[in-house]
């Protein structure tokens, strides 16, 4: 066994310039093609999941960098792509100034040292025909660190070191209990000395009071080594408590960057206002406006045009030259997302279809003579099962910036948010057309 | 006294936990004398489990039993020398038992004794002298059934193995890597399962001829077939396991996360269908044995037996069909005995039967 490597790089010896981030993410895309069968294949007809859409981060070192999101927004494929599990379709991940998406899978090889992952649940995390002792070895077999007896006492002190008793090594995964497995994977990723760690929901499958124990060991870890880390999750709580910084996702693109106190603060984003209203409160006289979204995540392999949130979006910015309230404005809206999808089931219908619809989908009597003329033709078309028309119409004529053009990120007092509401152009509803919009 | 509704309000962090300090926590005495301990206390493998379970199943251990006797009575049945074919070594006798009374080729094995029938010229129905009888050459069924075994029991074993060598390998192959690799061999699978299982071995003899090594190919042409499909759906699953992603992770090569972190996990499956197929695989064998596509007729191989006896009811000789039927029929039930015991002890709910729910 030849000694290619040594267990310890000796600390504050550091290889990067002092002004680049420790990891810096531009522009990463990820596509999935969906039905990806062989028939479809032959006939070109293939759907792309777009699951990351453009995505820039910075990372600093000893920095924790929290990403939030709900279920299927693509933060866990955003920490794949960066330790590239999976190839990028487009942009460049740069780890110490270097692009690590154009390695060789031999220079990728030694990079695996620099970056480690903690999954999120411990049991599948962990090969169950593997005892402690190969688990948190693999690494020094793999990247051959160290004579055998050097390995043993290593494996000992990580397993200390993360809170496990050292003679647990011989033992098989199911033997331990949840909050012990993620020790034992924490142990795994640092058994390589990284300088980053992906945590992918390490505590989203854990009791509460182990998930406390585990912040704290990560946190620990972080002020002894220096370790920085991209935190995902998808609970807001969690993060606060231990991200330096926080990205709110939605739907493969970031929504909102701050740091926690940024983020808690308003004006925020539309999202990110109905998340923190979701957090639960301790008290029992506490009644907080919680903000429902309407409908359901829309698909990401056809995602809606524009700002993506629009469709849920309570604070859509009304079209120029109607005075419509914003939930007049946001029935209309979910009306149209229907009429959009053709998600209408008109067979259901009787009498008049119309009124029917107007009923069955809550819109109010109240709203403007103007909108409600472009409604009633819009609604005849759809009578007459004429979505096309419907929806083009409904497009045209009541227009808002938020389904028209996709939000840059821009700075704000609080943070930096990509949304029209932040866009002074934007404020009486007018849709610039998309060159001004690039110009700025 | 009328309870008062309590004020609504919506400020958060009303309620806070004050004066709570973590290190005195960990830091106080002792409440109890409970330490938090693991929940097993003794080191056991899925495979040690496994052998518990099987252990405890008596049809399987009964099966195990008959096929081990099976085996031990084929290698004991003659003695066993090393070919001449090697330079020092030739002829050397390595197995000097003999539990067969005479050597499986011996003719008129009891003309000597008594006069032949005009019917049956030299069988001999079961007598003390051969308690299996003779059958049309005079040779001594005893004898033939159990140095038969040799044959039948090894063409089992060894095209099962062989196959395995090579379903494993595509299978894992197919599975891992997905997409064209995948297509094509799944669709070469595809293609050979299309064909009846002895249609093909028939064809593969015809092109090679018969013997040996050939039947032992012809088999294997189709055996692998299953094995390959059933561990190219069991990686699929198996190598979205995150423990998968992590050794990628940690810089393993896709050689290293196939053997040590795939396979292991997704071999159950393959291992019971394999057991299984030994029995299909001899009677396969014993069957294109019957149709004449097997070993030489003079061999003792079961079903060549059964074949060069076919009329043997007919004429009266019952004996001459009935004992290597019997044979491969004991071997076959006993590996499908087996079998499903392999099945049954890598299947942990197995644990609960005949125990009348939990535990």
């Amino acid at each position: 066994m030849s000694q290619q490597g040594t267990l310890h790089r000796p600390m504050g010896v550091s290889l990067m310039s002092s002004k680049e981030p420790l990891l810096r993410v531009e522009g990463l895309k990820k596509y999935y093609e969906a039905e990806n069968d062989f028939l479809s294949q032959l006939l070109g007809r293939s759907k792309t999941v777009k699951a990351v859409d453009g995505v820039s981060l910075e990372i600093g070192e000893g920095e924790t960098f929290g990403l939030v999101g709900e279920s299927g927004c693509g933060k866990s494929t955003i920490g794949r792509t960066i330790l590239q599990l999976e190839e990028p379709t487009a942009g460049s991940v740069y780890f110490r100034g270097q692009d690590i998406t154009k390695l060789s899978s031999e220079e990728l090889r030694n990079l695996r040292t620099e970056m480690q992952v903690i999954f999120q649940n411990p049991h599948s995390s962990l090969n169950p025909r593997l005892t402690v002792n190969d688990i948190i070895g693999e690494a020094f077999e793999i990247h051959d660190i160290g004579t055998e007896s050097e390995r043993d006492t290593r494996i000992k002190e990580l397993l200390e070191r993360v809170g496990l008793n050292a003679s647990h090594a011989n033992r098989y995964p199911h033997e331990f209990s949840g909050g012990q497995l993620q020790r034992i994977g924490i142990a795994r990723a640092l058994a390589v000395d990284p300088d980053f760690i992906v945590c992918d929901e390490p505590v989203s499958a854990l009791d509460v009071s182990v998930q406390a124990q585990i912040l704290n060991l990560l946190e620990d870890l972080q002020a002894e080594f220096g370790i920085s880390y991209l935190f995902i999750a998808h609970d807001l709580s969690v993060v606060e408590h231990i991200a330096d910084r926080i990205a709110v996702m939605y739907l493969g693109e970031i929504a909102e960057y701050g740091t926690p106190e940024e983020l808690f603060t308003p004006p925020q984003h539309p999202y990110t206002e109905a998340l923190l209203s979701a957090i639960p409160e301790a008290d029992p006289r506490w009644d907080g406006n919680r903000i429902i979204l309407e409908g359901t995540v829309p698909s990401p392999i056809n995602p809606p045009s524009g700002c993506k949130f629009h469709t849920r979006c309570p604070k859509v910015i009304p079209p120029a030259g109607y005075a419509l309230e914003q939930d007049e404005w946001r029935a209309i809206l979910s009306l149209r997302t229907r009429i959009d999808n053709g998600n209408i089931p008109l067979d259901q219908f009787s009498g008049d279809i119309a009124t029917a619809i107007r009923e069955e989908y809550d819109i109010p009597d109240t709203i403007p003579a103007d909108v409600d003329r472009i409604l009633s033709e819009a609604l005849e078309a759809v009578a007459v099962d004429d979505f096309e028309r419907a929806s083009s119409m409904l497009d045209k004529e009541l227009e808002t910036p938020c389904a028209v053009h996709n939000p840059a990120i821009r700075s704000t007092a609080n943070g930096q948010v990509a949304c029209h509401l932040f866009d002074d152009r934007y404020a009486d509803g007018t849709v610039y057309p998309e060159t001004t919009r690039e110009a700025n | 006294m009328a309870p008062t509704t309590p004020e609504r309000t919506t400020e958060r962090g009303r309620i806070r936990i004050s004066g709570f300090d973590p290190d005195v926590v960990a830091s106080r005495e002792p409440l109890s004398s409970w330490t938090p301990e693991l929940e097993a206390t003794e080191g056991k493998g899925r495979l040690e489990y496994a052998w518990e379970r099987f252990k405890r199943n008596r049809l399987a251990l009964f099966g195990t039993g008959v096929i081990v006797f099976m085996v031990l009575l084929a290698v004991f049945a003659r003695p066993i020398e090393l070919p001449d074919s090697l330079p020092v070594l030739a002829g050397q006798v390595i197995q000097p038992f003999s539990l067969a009374p005479v050597s499986p080729g011996t003719q008129d094995l009891i003309n000597a004794h008594n006069p032949p029938t005009l019917e049956n010229l030299a069988a001999w129905p079961p007598s003390p002298l051969g308690i299996f009888g003779t059958d049309w050459a005079g040779r001594d069924l005893f004898s033939r059934v159990i140095y038969g075994g040799r044959w039948s029991l090894s063409i089992g074993f060894i095209a099962v193995a062989v196959a395995l060598f090579i379903g494993i390998p595509l299978g894992s192959i197919a599975g891992y890597y997905g997409g064209k690799i995948d297509e094509a061999i799944m669709r070469v699978v595809d293609m050979l399962y299309a064909f009846p299982f002895i249609v093909l071995a028939i064809a593969v003899i015809a092109i090679l001829g018969r013997g040996y090594w050939e039947l032992v190919l012809a088999l294997v042409a189709v055996g692998w077939l299953p094995y390959a499909r059933i561990i190219r759906g069991e990686i699929l699953s198996v190598k979205e396991n995150e423990y998968v992603a992590a050794a990628k992770a940690l810089g393993a090569t896709d050689r290293m996360i196939i053997i040590r972190h795939i396979l292991p996990n997704a071999m159950a499956p393959v291992i019971v269908q394999a057991t299984l197929s030994v029995g299909t695989i001899v009677l396969a064998a014993a069957a294109l044995g019957f149709i004449g596509l097997g070993l030489s007729p003079a061999s003792a191989e079961w079903g060549v037996m059964l074949n060069v006896e076919q009329d043997s009811i007919a004429r009266g000789r019952w004996w001459a069909g009935v004992f290597p039927g019997l044979a491969i029929f004991t071997f076959v039930m006993a590996i499908n005995l087996l079998g499903d015991g392999v099945r049954d002890a890598f299947d942990p709910q197995g644990d609960r039967t005949g125990s009348g729910g939990m535990r």
